[in-house]
């Protein structure tokens, strides 16, 4: 493997798996992975998943099974919802494609542009809702037109439940006038400031207002109430009626105003600006050089959002191919163990439990600005020795006789020219397997991307 | 809970304390007997619920629906002294004020006047107005604190993760206990020689051996109750009570730093706040409780990155706003009235006719907080919260000695 193909597989991928080749054109194999539906869809993988308005239904019918069973005197507690089985098997159906697919790159998209759009499985009973979310609103545009990405994921309801904008009204609408209840303006920031423009743009109090005005009537329902797939529905009576101006453009009212003013907003400079830093931030080093940021912006503006082109222009930046000076989060760590070197017992791994642990639980940064994605706020002495113990108890398991595979050849197989001999010959001196297994996932070069 | 603390743990002033998600501790050693303790509100707490302006005649129109039942009504808030009320959920705090201990502090709000989140808790962190320096004030107080009898490891900070609060050139540690098999201190040495030379994993893991060597004999658990005590563990008032132990200890640590989510209160604010105002007010008497003598050697510095809108919103929350309340708790604090000066809530005083408009500092507070307890001197307070000499240190936070 030369090192370009080994720099490659780690800061754009997830590592490589065992026995696949590593690429001869690197930079043309990891174009290619932008091309194309997106592949778990493709594969049939996540068929069996509910859709937006499944997991929608699901909520309601354990709010309603809930109740009925505490009537019926069941223990508070003791209910079990079936939404919880809903956010186990998405999250075991996507890390479990994330640990064993060729087109990681593509994951990798996915996984920044869901952290992007942060929805907490935490908070306003969304745990079931965000994995309908990704697979949605992220993984059908992350080769797509960033604009086509927002509206999928703001009249997503995971994300009109998660920033409360499901029951905003508006206080002119018939909605409004007649029950007393009125505006809640989280969304309407929270588009503006983390999804799109930023702070940058230099937007007022009045623009966040009136933004979260023109979003009234942007809720949830399920299939009673007329939900669209992903358990979308317009409530014209809850919208606040009149023009709107947000950054200077007025917006008659009405869904489409929303639409209007979400791509104005998402096709702005600032936007580009902010989403060029985010992806320099996070492929190519904490504090990117600013003439990456200039070029992936200018990519985007050239193009009117096209992320497939913006993900293709940073393969195509010298800095692409320096020495891999981040730290891998928790996640990346966590797949890329998997992928260099699968369970051998073949038993499937715990990820929400192991992630939690780890200090990133799947889906659920504490607030809306998601994960940080530099080293300072992941190489706290209890993080990095957590992943440490994580994988002395992983490693475990290559202790079995019939482990197939020898740690040597897992190091060589995933890290090739990246592995140092320091720790070929710490390995090389390890008492077993299990240490040796431990040696090279605690090794420093395993911990970058 | 019991705590059993080693001779060695508190000879080293470090340990390991549990955490969860929603609340976080970071601890730090320093030379001084004094105990500073920061309790960051992540998410922005109404102060208007907090300590009630019920005295002021706009009130009820702003936010009808937001306003406990008055002082002497069943459920009904405290009275501090005729104008302002205290939240009903904060009952402990209620009797520390009632014995001179708590100061509550109006309508104060950091130098920025950003409504966003991300950025106001960075600023407030980071104690300044813009975010071209990159260290938490709190550790700029540690570098500002004599070194000469420090150990090597200035701090331990618990949790996944340092707060901002706590980053910058004064290296602190950290642990966290997480249930995984650990490896034996021989091929722990190997993975540290490993890691000798790397920046970023050789330092991490010096330091989390050093912490980890004594984890086991640092503190445990009473068994009767099991690790995090009967309440689950984790939450506000276990960690308050493992920290307050630790700093009460005579070599312990000296300063703590907590983070507390929840604050955040769009929608349905009244039920919203009770269950995180009654875990704040149960980890503050806890905290009190577990220093005991100790206490008074205490500063107990409570804030959030900004206030919430004066009047309610549609529905029947805030949306993010400006001026807010602080408090300040401890054993020789000159408290048992509310300071600050009322902005008024009529026409024309709100903030961006909106807000609740500051009248403090956040930084005065701060300030005022570590001249007062910690002795910081005008210059090193300088240093501290640089730019910050429009904001004079708040004076009278403790009694006179």
């Amino acid at each position: 493997m030369n090192k370009f193909a080994a720099i490659a597989h780690v800061r754009f991928g997830l590592g490589l798996l065992p026995g696949q080749s590593p690429d001869s054109d690197p930079k043309a194999a990891l174009k290619a992975q932008l091309q194309g539906p997106d592949p778990a869809q493709a594969s049939g993988a996540f068929d069996s998943l509910p859709r937006g308005i499944d997991a929608v239904d699901t909520l309601r019918g354990d709010a309603m099974a809930r109740k009925a069973a505490l009537a019926d005197g069941m223990p508070k507690g003791a209910f079990k919802p079936k939404a919880r089985a809903l956010y186990e098997a998405d999250a075991a159906a996507q890390m479990g494609w994330a640990a064993t697919t060729q087109y990681d790159f593509r994951e990798r998209l996915v996984w920044f542009w869901t952290n992007h759009f942060t929805v907490s499985i935490y908070q306003n009973q969304t745990a079931s809702l965000v994995g309908p979310m990704i697979r949605e609103a992220i993984r059908p545009y992350v080769n797509g037109n960033f604009t086509d990405m927002v509206l999928a994921v703001e009249r997503h309801p995971a994300m009109l439940r998660y920033l409360a904008n499901e029951n905003s009204v508006g206080p002119n609408s018939p909605a409004g006038l007649r029950s007393k209840r009125g505006l809640n303006e989280n969304l309407g920031r929270e588009c503006m400031e983390l999804h799109t423009v930023g702070l940058k743009a230099g937007y007022t109090q009045t623009d966040v207002t009136n933004m979260a005005k023109i979003l009234t009537g942007w809720s949830v329902a399920g299939t009673d109430g007329g939900g669209d797939n992903t358990g979308f529905k317009y409530r014209p009576f809850a919208h606040e009626p009149g023009p709107q101006t947000v950054m200077g453009n007025s917006y008659d009212g009405g869904e489409q105003a929303g639409i209007d003013a979400l791509t104005y907003l998402s096709k702005y400079p600032t936007t580009y600006q902010l989403i060029a830093t985010k992806l320099a931030t996070h492929f190519i080093a904490d504090t990117p050089p600013p003439h990456t940021v200039a070029q992936l912006a200018g990519i985007l503006t050239e193009t009117g959002g096209d992320l497939a082109a913006a993900s293709a222009a940073l393969l195509d930046l010298p800095e692409a191919w320096s020495p891999l000076t981040k730290l891998k989060t928790p996640q990346d760590f966590l797949i890329s163990t998997v992928r260099a070197a699968p369970p051998p017992d073949g038993k499937p791994l715990n990820y929400p439990a192991i992630m939690t642990a780890l200090g990133q639980p799947l889906w659920g940064a504490p607030l809306p600005n998601g994960w940080p994605d530099v080293a300072a706020s992941w190489d706290g002495a209890d993080a990095i020795l957590s992943r440490i113990n994580w994988a002395y108890t992983y490693a475990a398991r290559f202790n079995a006789g019939d482990a197939g595979v020898e740690p040597p050849d897992i190091a060589t197989a995933s890290l090739g020219p990246l592995l140092r001999p320091a720790t070929i010959s710490a390995m090389a001196a390890a008492g077993s397997r299990r240490e040796a297994v431990t040696m090279l996932l605690s090794a420093p070069e395993f911990q970058r991307r | 809970m019991a705590l059993h603390l080693s001779r060695r743990a508190t000879l080293l002033g470090l340990t390991a304390i549990a955490t969860t998600s929603r609340v976080k501790l970071a601890l730090a050693s320093a030379p001084t007997d004094q105990r500073f303790v920061v309790v960051l509100l992540r998410g922005a707490l109404d102060g208007m619920s907090s300590v009630v302006p019920y005295g002021d005649a706009n009130l009820a129109s702003l936010r009808p629906e937001l306003i406990p039942p008055a002082p002497g009504q069943p459920g009904g808030m405290y009275d501090l002294g005729g104008f302002y009320g205290l939240n009903p959920s904060l009952t402990g705090v209620y009797a520390m004020y009632q014995a001179g201990e708590v100061l509550p502090i109006h309508a104060v709000a950091g130098p920025y006047r950003t409504r966003s989140h991300f950025e106001a808790q960075d600023l407030l962190q980071l104690g300044t107005e813009n975010t071209g320096i990159t260290s938490g004030w709190l550790n700029r107080v540690l570098a500002e604190l004599p070194s000469q009898t420090l150990p090597t490891l200035k701090g331990l900070s618990v949790g996944i993760g340092t707060p901002l609060l706590l980053q910058g050139p004064v290296k602190v540690g950290s642990y966290a206990p997480e249930h995984f098999a650990t490896p034996s201190p021989d091929l722990y040495a190997r993975i540290q020689a490993l890691n000798a030379n790397d920046p970023i994993t050789g330092p991490a893991i010096g330091n989390g051996l050093r912490g980890q060597s004594f984890d086991a004999s640092i503190m445990s658990d009473d068994p009767a109750t099991g690790p995090g005590g009967a309440k689950g563990g984790g939450n506000f008032e276990s960690l308050a009570t493992k920290a307050g132990a630790l700093l009460a200890a005579d070599d312990g640590p000296r300063i703590a730093a907590f983070q507390l989510e929840g604050w955040d209160t769009h929608g349905n604010q009244v039920n919203g706040l009770k269950i995180p105002l009654a875990g704040l007010d149960a980890g503050l008497t806890a905290l009190k409780s577990a220093l005991g003598p100790s206490w008074n050697q205490t500063m107990v510095l409570v804030m959030t990155e900004f206030g919430r809108t004066a009047a309610m919103n549609g529905t029947k929350g805030t949306d993010h706003g400006t001026a807010t309340a602080a408090f300040v708790l401890g054993g020789n604090i000159n408290g048992g009235k509310v300071l600050g000066t009322w902005p008024g809530l009529g026409q024309g005083q709100l903030f961006e006719n909106r807000d609740l408009a500051p009248t403090m500092d956040i930084r005065s507070v701060a300030k005022g907080a570590l001249a007062s307890h910690l002795g910081l001197d005008a210059q090193a307070l300088a240093r501290v919260f640089p730019g910050s000499m429009a904001a004079a240190p708040l004076l009278g936070l403790t009694r006179s000695v």
